[in-house]
């Protein structure tokens, strides 16, 4: 089973929505795939759709959090959407509180926190 | 009683233990959350056995106990055993650049957790959650 995340654009801000289980190997190639991506020149931000996705483990939790700070040293802000309640909590008692990781309710309220975070500056 | 076993060798099985576990909770009754709690303390425990060990099994097992239900997770290996298991289940203690979240967080996510490991003979945990 091999799993690629579709990333899509609207405007300047890149969109990828998580579909399902992803292995391993499946979530460093969708690292790779976003900054790929995100290193276009009109990229202004990023957002990451978690909401059909029913566990997070530390690992894909790292991967997040790598990302950021990646996508972060290349200019573009990330955001983390649409993350279930049980994954919420399962995180929290985990002890992963996914520090200086931006994150929104849904996709929606995520393209406006990058919309609003163009206009500030 | 209902057991379930799979072995363990790659990454894909990690997915399909967590799958299968989470699909017995389902059954079993277990809230939305617990289900989560469940199938990511598998992936956690799954996935060192595949980081530290290669290989090993996992074993998902039906409880019931005095009317209440629960679910036993044992997880077995012949790696190499862990040299410190005090250290290992200290939150952020990592030796693969990992997170340091997998074995404490997969113990807050259960009810009882027991770790035995013997360096060169291998790790064996039992975690148990019951229905609330």
């Amino acid at each position: 089973m091999h799993q690629q995340v579709p990333i899509l654009k609207i405007d300047d801000f890149w969109i990828a929505s998580v579909q399902g289980s992803l292995h391993d190997q499946d979530v460093i190639e969708f690292k790779e795939a976003l900054l790929n991506k995100i290193m276009q020149p009109k990229s202004r931000g990023l957002i990451i759709d978690l909401t059909v996705l029913d566990v997070v483990d530390s690992f894909v939790t790292k991967t997040l959090i790598d990302i950021r700070g990646l996508a972060g040293l290349m200019g573009v802000p990330v955001v983390i959407a649409g993350m279930s309640p049980a994954v919420a909590i399962t995180l929290v008692e985990m002890g992963l509180n996914l520090e200086g990781v931006d994150t929104a309710l849904n996709l929606q309220k995520g393209l406006d926190k990058l919309r609003n975070a163009g206009k500030e500056r | 009683m209902l057991e379930r076993t799979s072995s363990i060798e790659n990454e894909l099985d990690i997915i399909a233990a967590r799958r299968c576990a989470k699909e017995i909770a389902k059954e079993l009754g277990f809230s939305t959350v617990d289900q989560v709690r469940i199938a990511t303390a598998i992936s956690e425990l799954a996935r060192n056995v595949v980081l530290y060990a290669k290989n090993g099994s996992i074993a998902i097992r039906v409880l019931c106990e005095g009317g209440r239900k629960g679910l036993e997770i044992l997880v077995a290996d012949n790696g190499p055993g862990i040299p410190n298991v005090e250290l290992a289940m200290t939150d952020g203690y990592s030796t693969s650049g990992g997170l340091g979240a997998g074995l404490p967080g997969a113990k807050r996510l259960m009810d009882t957790f027991r770790i035995d490991s013997k360096l060169g003979q291998g790790t064996t945990i039992v975690a148990r959650k019951w229905k609330a």
